[in-house]
């Protein structure tokens, strides 16, 4: 089956994030698609490559990263809701004149249509909030 | 139009919370927004708190939030005009119809004639209304 995703809430914060990993794993490794996985709200922060839990604790933001790397997943991060929250990557720290920018490998910023075309093309969009 | 592949699919976008205590119902607005540039069969349900985002006279200078309710004036522009309300919900709270912003669209087929978007429905037509969706974002 095709699935899109969506995640609502930040990392360690909530359980959603967890949550929506353990289902985007285990949907990948029974041979499901994942058309695409999305982050709004403050699902964003599952984003930010400057996370440093303590060594005794799930890294989130490297999981997502792993995942993506091996599955080739779409990781998408909403641009208003990103920019808020102070995640930026190379080009939206230099064309808001920011002095750095902290997106984690294999995510990528885009607009909100990316969560309107993942329910579109997906048969399934799992929504993974409060 | 944006790209869909041709597909239209039925939205709902169901809203729970009040509009200013987080960022939800102002996030949700915006995924609306912009979803309406796909012409998708959408429909907006509020329910428990998300009964507020619709309050008429909505005054926020003393929390020092943009007032954004007079956005869901335009819904209506956007052939957005399923809103649905739930009246269990509403009289919890001590509201009625009358509380609530007066939402319309203009029909075409009728001479433009301005109609009301807001439907007040009970938990049994909500949960109709749900199970028809192909998607359902609740925030």
């Amino acid at each position: 089956m095709k699935l899109g995703i969506m995640v609502s809430e930040g990392p360690y914060q909530h359980q959603a994030s967890d949550s929506a990993y353990n289902f985007t794993k285990a949907a990948l490794e029974k041979g499901h698609e994942i058309f695409r996985v999305f982050f709004y709200h403050d699902g964003v922060n599952n984003a930010t490559r400057l996370t440093v839990p303590p060594q005794d604790d799930r890294n989130i933001v490297n999981r997502w990263s792993e995942l993506a790397k091996q599955y080739n997943l779409d990781l998408v991060v909403c641009i208003a809701a990103a920019q808020r929250r102070g995640l930026l990557d190379e080009n939206e720290a230099k064309r808001n004149g920011k002095d750095a920018n902290n997106i984690a490998d294999g995510f990528r910023i885009s607009g909100l249509g990316q969560l309107i075309e993942a329910g579109i093309q997906s048969e399934r969009l799992v929504v993974f909030g409060d | 139009m944006e790209e869909g592949g041709g597909v239209t699919k039925k939205f709902l976008y169901v809203n729970r919370r009040a509009p200013y205590g987080s960022i939800y119902a102002l996030e949700s607005l915006e995924v609306v927004l912009i979803g309406a540039a796909f012409e998708q069969d959408v429909s907006l349900a509020f329910i428990d708190d998300g009964v507020y985002q619709l309050k008429k006279g909505q005054a926020t200078d003393g929390i020092g939030m943009k007032n954004f309710s007079p956005t869901y004036n335009a819904l209506g522009d956007y052939d957005i005009n399923k809103i649905y309300v739930d009246k269990d919900s509403l009289e919890q709270r001590g509201l009625t119809l009358d509380d609530l912003m007066n939402l319309t669209w203009e029909d075409e087929n009728e001479n433009y004639a301005e109609k009301p978007s807001i439907s007040l429905v009970n938990s049994e037509e909500l949960a109709a209304l749900m199970e028809q969706q192909d998607v359902v974002l609740s925030f």
